[in-house]
């Protein structure tokens, strides 16, 4: 089975997240064909083990984001099997392919092997279900979830000018004053929740977030009740994360909290109630309060990078 | 105006999901709620059905029980109310299809759903919709507006937000807001039981549900994580620190 590949891209390079794309295809085998939409990316995706060849997609269709103007620009040179990541651009992007050529989509994939059988979280975490595909589908695999493919290759470029109806302009650009790093693309998230006591506290979290290069997170409930911005939230109706190490501060693990971060590959939960449910999905657990463990926290990190 | 806005009814999240026989027992669900996306896109409906003084159609897809959510949606202000009955639906391309047909048969102008439902936590709904209608999509948004006979709307862009303006038949797919959800009055939830359900099924709208390619083997708990190291005091951090350094080597 070859898959094509639809590269993710972050600003004018490849976004790790390819490198996932292509390595599980070819965990599974796959000589495998990736397209680089508006041609971003496609000498350094040429150099990744498991490609057969790149297309790098060309045309002024994808000069703004349009998912129904880019959809329609790459679908005629998509296989049979087509893999994307499950960031929002992405799933956009696989559903309009999916729905165009009338095969299913399959969002969100954490595991795929021969057959071609895929499983997916569903209840945003609370369950896994496992399908076989057989014939023609669009799959999106979540980032983080797959190993990165080497690059050790030179394969050819396929420079292909496409065009397409855009129907979406864009009439203002509103820019964050926010320097601080976005939870889903964080290794590390340091979240706080209501146990912080107020929302001035969270600044404590910033500092620990600075010194390690952390993105600060935070629960549903100080997003609701302290007005703290909601793409901070980690959760069921917020981000779901899946960094390296997640730091829990004050936060009591609400069954919607836990389903936007149990998949972190490590987590550590500071909480001054030992039984609060966010010690059952710790690694690391520790019974204090943020007024005690923050500081001692913040020193000991401190000395690691010195 | 014709405001369809899609709705889907979904375990609350504050439920717990229990397995039985490798699947999830939707039985034992303690409530089902309209998935909390999709309450940001009824408001945004209601709020552009007050500014254009258009109609609101609210559908949804799904068994007998889902019919709650449209009598949900008709206690803040739903005008006509479409239930498709989900017969036959094994994958997203069937509830795609059903749901356009049904946003072409009530000859609706725009279209509004929650940017992924809280059960499958797809997302592909509002796009695959948009690709059948032929339609614009833009998803995460937060608000749209209407003048002079086109659609704004505020999305996510990489340096912030951005407000784009899309062109002709649109589908608007929503994050969460800020905007305050309303909640239904006495008068509202009295006439709202009244207002009559039209169901509708698959052979209704002629669509055609072929098989799926797509077959589920089984439902499962999440992986069980062995229990962690807990420790009694901030004394501890050090400690803990150092494992995250020499176990966990992730800092």
């Amino acid at each position: 089975m070859d898959f094509t590949i639809i590269a993710e891209t972050n600003g004018d390079s490849l976004h790790p997240t390819t490198y996932q794309l292509i390595g599980a295809a070819s965990s599974l085998g796959s000589n495998s064909t990736v397209i680089c939409p508006n041609g971003v990316g496609s000498s350094e995706a040429a150099k990744i083990n498991g490609v057969e060849k790149v297309i790098s997609a060309t045309g002024d269709c994808f000069n703004v984001f349009d998912g129904g103007a880019w959809a329609s620009a790459l679908s005629s040179i998509c296989g049979e099997m087509i893999l994307i990541s499950a960031s929002p651009n992405g799933r956009e992007i696989g559903s309009r392919i999916a729905a165009k050529k009338g095969i299913p989509i399959i969002q969100d994939v954490v595991s795929m092997t021969e057959g071609i059988t895929v499983s997916r979280p569903i209840y945003s975490g609370k369950a896994m279900e496992s399908l076989t595909i057989s014939g023609s589908a669009v799959v999106t695999l979540r980032p983080n979830a797959f190993e990165t493919a080497l690059a050790e290759n030179d394969a050819p470029i396929n420079v292909v000018n496409q065009s397409a109806d855009v129907r979406i302009a864009i009439q203002e650009a509103i820019n964050k004053a926010s320097e601080r790093l976005d939870v889903t693309e964080a290794n590390i998230i340091i979240s706080g929740g209501r146990g912080m006591g107020t929302i001035e506290n969270f600044s404590h979290l910033e500092e620990i977030a600075d010194t390690i290069g952390a993105a600060v997170g935070a629960s549903r409930a100080v997003v609701d009740e302290w007005g703290m911005p909601h793409r901070m939230q980690v959760g069921q109706t917020g981000k779901t994360v899946t960094p390296s190490l997640y730091i829990a501060v004050g936060i009591s693990g609400a069954i919607q909290h836990l389903a936007g971060m149990r998949s972190s590959k490590y987590i550590l939960a500071i909480n001054k109630d030992p039984d609060a449910p966010i010690f059952g999905v710790a690694d690391y657990g520790i019974v204090a309060t943020w007024e005690d463990a923050i500081p001692a926290l913040k020193s000991a990190l401190s000395d690691l990078q010195s | 105006m014709n405001i369809a806005v899609l709705l889907k009814q979904v375990p609350d999240t504050t439920a717990k999901i229990t397995i039985s026989e490798g699947k999830v027992d939707e039985n034992s669900v303690s409530k089902w709620s309209m998935s909390p996306y999709d309450e940001y896109a009824l408001e945004s409906g209601l709020q552009l059905k007050e500014a254009t003084g258009g109609n609101l159609i609210a559908i949804t897809c799904g068994p007998e029980r889902a019919k709650k959510v449209l009598t949900d949606a008709a206690a803040v202000g739903a005008d006509t109310l479409v239930h498709i009955s989900d017969d036959g639906v094994c994958d997203s391309t069937h509830v795609q299809k059903l749901l356009a047909a049904a946003v072409k048969k009530f000859d609706s102008h725009v279209v509004l759903c929650g940017k992924q439902a809280a059960d499958t936590n797809g997302g592909s709904t509002g796009p695959g919709v948009a690709e059948l209608l032929d339609a614009a999509c833009v998803t995460l948004v937060s608000e749209v507006n209407f003048s002079e006979g086109n659609f704004t709307t505020i999305r996510p862009s990489n340096s912030g937000t951005e407000k784009v303006i899309v062109d002709g038949l649109s589908v608007f797919a929503f994050d969460k807001g800020s905007s305050e959800l309303r909640r239904p009055n006495v008068r509202g939830i009295m006439m709202a039981k009244k207002k009559p359900v039209e169901s509708i099924t698959s052979d209704d709208m002629g669509v055609n549900l072929e098989p799926s390619n797509v077959k589920m083997n089984s439902q499962n708990p999440p992986p069980e994580k062995p229990a962690g190291q807990k420790f009694e005091g901030a004394e501890y951090v050090n400690e803990v620190v150092s494992k995250l350094r020499n176990e966990a080597n992730v800092i």
